[in-house]
């Protein structure tokens, strides 16, 4: 506006992931797909050079740049953190499977890295206009990885699917944004909060337009009833691109909410609250009784992963502090939960290739004990009983909803997770009751059991240990959040 | 020794831990010296256990209701923490815990040859986990501890059971679960109120009067499946079945007291109100599952469903004693508790001698023992009148001051308990007739040979405490008395005084 250069530290991380990621494009273009490998461990090593400088340069304080469009601040890093990590984590198990299935294309690493970046501004936008122009970026990657393995019908038609829906939400995101403009006048988060102040009560306009923006996040969460892209797309994708769907962009989708909602509409809470509840509570159900009926690994996590965005949108719910530090602490615990159960998923291999049935994990207790201990740890955290870490995030994000007076939510939220343990426990039985069915065939390479065995040690009861700095390290971030 | 006063508790808890890592590391090519090494260090472990809760034991002070071996380390945040203690309410549950799991452990010696070594660790992790919700002072903690044995002894069901194993441990599992989630609930909403976790600081907050019953009644949701009372009692008899015989002597002696144990640690004293309001519902329920489940358990055809009936008679019992509100009641509930984890445990191990022999539960199939395993009739004539409750053996003792203490409080209450009384002779003896007496005319239960010397070693001990129990039982009752008495004189000191006053000598000769 006023011709000079907006301040740049705060976006130092975002700058140096996008000049990386252009310069990783070049030297892709120019040595072909055969630099696959190299490309690949750049981007997890550019990722880390990201994560190091925002820790240590940007920090936590509150800064805000662009013109109030880009803000940094402790939820910011948090959330950045998590991101960082599924990100590096989703490109660290491809190598072996893309390989494998011919599409070890060096554009996968830079699309995840190109979508990361979306996801990036989307945790720090402060702005409608940088939501959903970092919503957009992300977007458009994802639809593309969706459908990387472009000779296989599944994969195809799961980008097109993701594309298509993706398209529809984005467009009531961008109506209920021009609605909420033009009834208020402002887009800017802090603006808007001080406009919507008033007396008198908000406008209807800026109601409905609040709902649809809702509705187009709710798509990018994958809440219910926006959540039917979900077991597709997750069926779909090849596996290591799923496990980055379910991960790294649920946590960014969130984070955006929460900023969105506390920040920009913090008058606005008995209209928001509802609507909040209704998606929870209707995700926490769906999630828990349609993955009853599922065979198929994939499409259960895709429910599972709905039901646990529910629980998440408990925390948010509440509309406190607490709320918000229970949530914070919920993603970090679902995440390494998440990517743990993904990458097990990936050793699920035969001679003639990926098995995804949950019929495939058979007698696996018999056959390779440790994987088995894994994936009954991720089971047992994802179900939320106690002595494995994610009963902590269920602990925390139900002390929330009590504490603000949600009772009811919270025993329907217990109740369907009574529900839900139901199928986690299935595949334990499968496990370790069943007679097997043959082994599978190992070679899954050193980045599969890594992550595997590093996700089961943090979900193990070892997260006694652990859980108390990540819940000073939410607070400390959801403290930020100008309360 | 100042190491060992301080940590004793958390020692306990960590040395099956420790066991449990040892087991992970044992290696031989020899598939059968691996196995035995397994249980000899299992046995080892467990039994160096039980030697510490004897320490435990010798230690405690019988003169003070004060929580005693205690200790606190913060954890989360400001108010959760890592706090254990035990009083005369909780130590000799944990003495039973330690005691039973050498017995199980030598008991599965021979019956158990398939992944020994994950039954073993899932067994001592199971005991850390049981010693944790005895001695945990913290809500958090015991919720970590009271749910997380879930998952051990789902496994022991699932993977070691019987023919219908997988429905059992699921509806073990699952009933369980539910029950707990709504306690989590009213653990939650405690916490909010009160702003702290510790049970001690807890049990003398008044909550609301409104507000205790709906926090009664989820913590009553977690405890009667738990027990199990009648009519959420249909677990118990599939899980008992199906589990192996160490899991179900488990369950039996040592899980099913943590409901009882729930009552007497949360209910009475956090919600005392709430508690004298809803006793009629508890005896109701109380009385229906003595007579309901011993009519249930004269027509079983399986032993082991016959026991696992019983029990939940015998549970009926403990329910009555607790919410009588006086002492008798209440330490005849603790002794019947012990009691019971002695003697259910007992004839469990009794049913998994003759199940290793001829490989069936159907009393049909056996008759006529005392011919050929005189060794075995003896001993399961014993633990049968125990859990009659004849004078002499551990279950008289209870059960009479359970009774004794429903007299004071309601003469209709002791005569329909008492019918359970009667009823259990029945049954029992009716059992023995067709197991023990009769004609030995099957070709393979004449072939069936009596206790080898491993199998009189795990009898041994309980055939001494259940007569040690039944013929001095001021050794377990002493350390009640300080803390049962400050229970009811803190919480529920004006309504018990009309019970108390007519009984001034107790059975116990004190």
């Amino acid at each position: 506006m006023n011709g000079e250069l907006p301040n740049l530290l705060p976006a130092l991380p975002e700058l140096i992931l996008a000049i990386g990621a252009m310069v990783l494009l070049m030297f892709g273009v120019f040595r072909g797909n055969s630099s696959f490998k190299q490309v690949s461990n750049l981007s997890i090593l550019l990722l880390l050079v990201c994560a190091v400088v925002m820790i240590i340069e940007v920090g936590g304080d509150r800064q805000v740049t662009f013109n109030g469009m880009f803000v940094t601040d402790a939820f910011a890093v948090f959330a950045k953190t998590l991101v960082y990590l599924g990100s590096a984590v989703a490109i660290l198990l491809s190598g072996r499977f893309l390989s494998e299935h011919g599409i070890a294309k060096f554009e996968y690493p830079l699309l995840v890295l190109f979508a990361t970046l979306g996801m990036l501004i989307m945790v720090s936008a402060n702005n409608l206009m940088s939501l959903y122009v970092g919503l957009e970026l992300q977007s458009l990657s994802l639809y593309v990885l969706a459908a990387m393995n472009r000779d296989r019908l599944r994969s195809t038609e799961a980008g097109l699917k993701y594309f298509v829906l993706g398209a529809l939400s984005s467009g009531m995101l961008l109506y209920g944004i021009s609605l909420i403009y033009g009834f208020s006048g402002a887009m800017e988060f802090d603006v808007l909060a001080t406009s919507l102040a008033g007396d008198e009560g908000p406008a209807i306009g800026v109601v409905v337009g609040l709902v649809f923006l809702l509705s187009g996040l709710a798509f990018k969460v994958s809440a219910v009833p926006f959540h039917m892209w979900t077991p597709d797309v997750y069926e779909g994708s090849p596996t290591p691109v799923t496990a980055f769907f379910a991960a790294a962009p649920k946590v960014a989708a969130m984070a955006l909410l929460v900023r969105a909602l506390i920040n920009g509409f913090p008058g606005m809470l008995a209209e928001w609250q509802q609507i909040i509840i209704f998606i929870s509570i209707a995700s926490m159900l769906v999630g828990a009784f349609v993955a009853l009926v599922q065979t198929n690994i994939k499409r259960l996590m895709a429910y599972s992963s709905i039901g646990h965005i529910g629980y998440a949108l408990v925390g948010l719910a509440a509309g406190t502090q607490a709320g918000i530090e229970a949530l914070l602490i919920y993603l970090a615990i679902y995440l390494t939960m998440t990517l743990g159960a993904f990458a097990a998923i990936l050793s699920m291999r035969r001679s003639d290739g990926m098995v995804e049935n949950i019929e495939d994990l058979a007698g696996l207790s018999t056959t390779n004990l440790p994987m088995a201990v894994a994936i009954a740890i991720f089971m047992f955290s994802l179900a939320g009983i106690p002595l494995l870490a994610g009963f902590f995030g269920k602990w925390f994000i139900f002390l929330a909803a009590v504490e603000a007076g949600l009772v009811p939510l919270a025993v329907i939220g217990f109740l369907s997770s009574v529900v839900a343990c139901y199928y986690y426990l299935r595949i334990i039985k499968v496990m370790f009751f069943d007679e097997s069915s043959g082994a599978f065939e190992g070679g899954h390479g050193q980045a599969v059991s890594f992550v595997v065995g590093t996700a089961a040690v943090l979900n193990s009861p070892i997260s006694f240990l652990l859980i108390s700095p990540l819940v000073g390290a939410a607070a400390w971030a959801a403290g930020s959040l100008l309360f | 020794m100042f190491f060992l006063e301080n940590n004793l508790l958390s020692l306990m808890m960590i040395m099956p831990v420790i066991g449990a890592a040892i087991l992970l590391i044992i290696r031989h090519k020899d598939q059968e010296i691996e196995k035995r090494n397994i249980r000899q260090v299992s046995l080892f472990i467990t039994f160096v256990t039980f030697l510490m809760s004897l320490v435990l034991w010798a230690g405690f002070d019988n003169g003070t209701a004060e929580f005693q071996f205690v200790e606190q380390h913060s954890w989360i945040g400001e108010d959760i923490s890592y706090y254990i203690g035990v009083d005369g309410i909780s130590m000799l549950f944990v003495v039973l815990t330690a005691f039973l799991m050498p017995i199980v452990i030598l008991a599965s010696w021979d019956s158990v040859q398939d992944r020994v070594r994950e039954y073993m660790i899932a067994f001592l992790i199971l005991e850390t986990l049981m010693i944790g919700v005895f001695t945990a002072l913290d809500i958090f903690l015991f919720y970590i501890f009271f749910e997380g044995g879930l998952i051990p002894m789902y496994l022991l069901i699932g993977v070691w059971g019987g023919m219908n194993r997988i429905y059992a441990s699921f509806k073990f599992f699952l009933y369980t679960l539910l029950g707990s989630v709504l306690m989590l609930v009213a653990v939650l909403y405690m916490y909010l109120q009160s702003g702290t976790t510790e049970i001690p600081l807890l049990m003398n907050y008044n909550f609301d009067v409104d507000v205790q019953n709906w926090l009664w009644l989820a913590f009553f949701a977690s405890f009667a499946v738990k027990m199990p009372m009648w009519p959420v009692h249909t677990w118990l008899p599939d899980a008992h079945v199906q589990a192996p015989t160490g899991g179900s002597v488990i369950l039996a002696g040592v899980l099913l007291k943590m409901g009882g144990y729930g009552f007497l640690r949360f209910s009475l004293p956090m919600l005392p109100e709430a508690t004298i309001e809803f006793s009629w519902l508890v005896f109701a329920l109380s009385i229906i599952a003595i007579i309901y489940t011993s009519l249930v358990a004269l027509v079983q055809e399986d032993i082991k469903k016959l026991i696992a009936y019983s029990s939940v008679a015998h549970m009926g019992f403990v329910t009555i004693g607790i919410f009588l509100l006086n002492e008798n009641g209440v330490e005849g509930a603790i002794f019947t508790m012990l009691s019971h984890g002695v003697v259910s445990g007992a004839l469990f191990l009794c049913v998994g001698v003759i199940y290793d022999r001829l490989h069936t539960r159907e009393i049909g199939r056996y008759g006529g023992l005392a011919i050929n395993m005189k060794i075995y009739a003896v001993l399961f004539v014993l633990f049968s009148m125990a859990s009659v409750g004849l004078p002499g053996t551990s279950g008289f003792v209870g059960e009479f001051l359970v009774l004794n203490g429903s007299f004071a409080y309601n003469s209709w209450i002791a005569f329909l308990a008492a019918t359970g009384v009667v009823l259990g002779a029945a049954y029992m003896l009716y059992l023995v007739r067709r197991l023990i007496f009769g004609d030995l005319d099957k070709d393979d239960v004449k072939a069936m040979p009596d206790l080898s010397l491993r199998e009189k070693l795990v009898f041994a001990p309980l055939v001494i405490v259940v007569l040690w129990m039944g013929i001095y039982p001021n050794s377990f009752l002493e350390p009640m008395h300080a803390s049962v008495n400050a229970l009811l004189e803190t919480h529920f000191s004006t309504d018990t005084s009309h019970a108390a006053a007519d009984i001034i000598v107790s059975p116990a000769g004190r």
